[in-house]
């Protein structure tokens, strides 16, 4: 089970969160600005490893956070290192 | 030992070369489809499929081994459909016992908007060519005496949709009945060899780097399941693919005996028995993308509550096993299927929650493609640039997706 810490309610289980996305990054060797454009809407870089993501707390305080985590381990690196069960 | 064992104990397992007509990365179903295709349909047997673990170690080990074609859109009930027909003739034609058995799928409606959406996926279902129709909840108790039709006074059973022509069969007696047809005509199958890269001369693609030396390859097929990113990434290929787990879990035996395989989107969850006589119960896949096969405690605390509501039988059983398969899940729900941009590398990915039922579809398609190097019909709305054209395939047609 993944848990959370958010900075207002404190450690919570996953299912009070809502996965609001991974920052989208667009490649710098795509230079056309409308593959810019369809790249930063449809694709995703699904980073096994490291990823820097927004969550939800809708069951709780109802803010935004910025986590990150890595994708292979599900272990929480910020806002401070947290083992997933 | 059974016999089933015993006709694999002969298969001859080959020594890699350093090169062949078409490498297939992934032997999961899909990969191992293809390759069996190839060789049968079309004659091309210089095939190696090449696969990180054991076949069937990915998701084709890891489904919930529901057959069905009951579909939101008129491409996917199509292409799903052609599946159907393909299973239900792949005993006789590979001469592998593989479970196959039609069962029906009863789709669950607890209000009246999902009574339109049912009414609606009937007439696309039946338009297109896959028997669906909609049952009152008497009807629905007769198919499954089981059923709760008040759902334990929170989900009243309003009507169904009755899938008459879906089906199970045994997941990994699909991937080795694949293998040793293809492997019989002569193709490799190659395991424990991971790939690590791709060859390239320029932008082409020719071939595939491995832990155990570099392969030479026509044309390479990634057939790879949650780990497809980092396949498209060797090739500089972007993707609208996200990985996320899905679990499952059995119970211990029902003897009692239970036909139909029950689905419903408002819990996202889905029933079956399995030939053992197990309760096969799986839901929606997790919210966050994740590479972990990590399986939780509360997904067997919701998945449970949700599915006793329905089946009040189930609280007797016991939780015997759960597992997680992590799955390429497309941003519009559908799979992806064909050229990448990339010259030399094609692709069949986007899985996701409904992979297992399009196996033999995907594989004769795929191979169809390779050989005559012609997009089919049924595959053309699935390419890759359908996302730069605007003409997305959005199908939540499945209870795996919300």
């Amino acid at each position: 089970m993944l848990w959370l810490t958010c900075p207002n309610c404190g450690r919570r289980p996953i299912d009070e969160f809502a996965f609001g996305g991974e920052f989208p990054t667009v490649p710098d060797r795509i230079t056309d600005a409308d593959d810019r454009d369809i790249d930063a809407i449809w694709m995703f870089d699904n980073v096994a490893g490291i990823t820097t993501e927004r969550w939800f707390h809708h069951a709780g305080c109802r803010r935004w956070q910025t986590v990150r985590r890595n994708t292979i381990t599900d272990l929480i690196l910020e806002p401070e290192t947290d083992t997933v069960y | 030992m059974n016999e089933f064992v015993e006709t694999l104990l002969d298969l001859t397992w080959h020594e890699p070369k350093s090169s062949y007509d078409v490498v297939i990365i992934g032997g999961g179903g899909h990969g191992l489809a293809t390759a069996y295709y190839l060789a049968t349909r079309h004659g091309i047997t210089n095939v190696a499929v090449v696969e990180s673990s054991y076949i069937g170690s990915g998701n084709s080990g890891r489904n919930t081994t529901i057959i069905r074609a009951n579909y939101g859109i008129p491409e996917s009930v199509r292409f799903y459909q052609r599946s159907l027909e393909l299973y239900s003739t792949l005993e006789d034609e590979t001469g592998c016992w593989i479970m196959h058995a039609t069962k029906g799928l009863l789709w669950l409606a607890h209000t009246e908007t999902a009574m339109r959406a049912e009414r609606a996926r009937c007439m696309l279902n039946t338009a297109c060519g896959a028997e669906t129709v909609m049952v009152t909840p008497t009807e629905a108790k007769t198919i499954c005496p089981q059923l709760d039709l008040s759902g334990g006074g929170r989900y009243p059973v309003l009507g169904a949709s009755h899938h008459t022509g879906a089906a199970t069969a045994r997941h990994d007696r699909v991937v080795w009945a694949y293998a040793q047809g293809a492997m019989r005509e002569g193709v490799h199958v190659l395991q424990n060899t991971k790939v690590t890269g791709l060859l390239k001369d320029g932008d082409r693609v020719t071939g595939v780097q491995t832990a155990n030396g570099n392969i030479a390859a026509g044309v390479v097929l990634s057939a790879v399941g949650g780990n497809v990113t980092t396949i498209a990434n060797y090739a500089d290929v972007r993707l609208p693919v996200r990985t996320h787990p899905l679990q499952a879990f059995v119970t211990n035996g029902y003897a009692q005996g239970f036909g139909p395989i029950i689905s419903d989107t408002e819990l996202f969850c889905y029933v079956s028995q399995t030939a053992r006589g197990q309760m096969l119960i799986g839901a929606e896949f997790d919210p966050q993308p994740s590479y972990s096969k990590q399986s939780s405690f509360n997904f067997l605390q919701s998945c449970s509550s949700k599915v006793s509501h329905l089946l009040p039988f189930l609280r007797q059983l016991r939780i015997l096993r759960q597992w997680t398969g992590i799955c390429d899940v497309s941003a519009d729900f559908s799979p992806i299927m064909g050229e990448t941009g990339a010259d030399g590398l094609l692709i069949t990915t986007g899985w996701g929650t409904w992979g297992f039922k399009a196996i033999p579809a995907g594989g004769s398609l795929m191979a169809e493609m390779i050989a005559t190097g012609t997009t089919p019909e049924l595959l053309r709305p699935f390419s890759l640039d359908r996302f730069a054209r605007d003409h997305a395939l959005a199908d939540q047609g499945s209870t795996g997706t919300r």
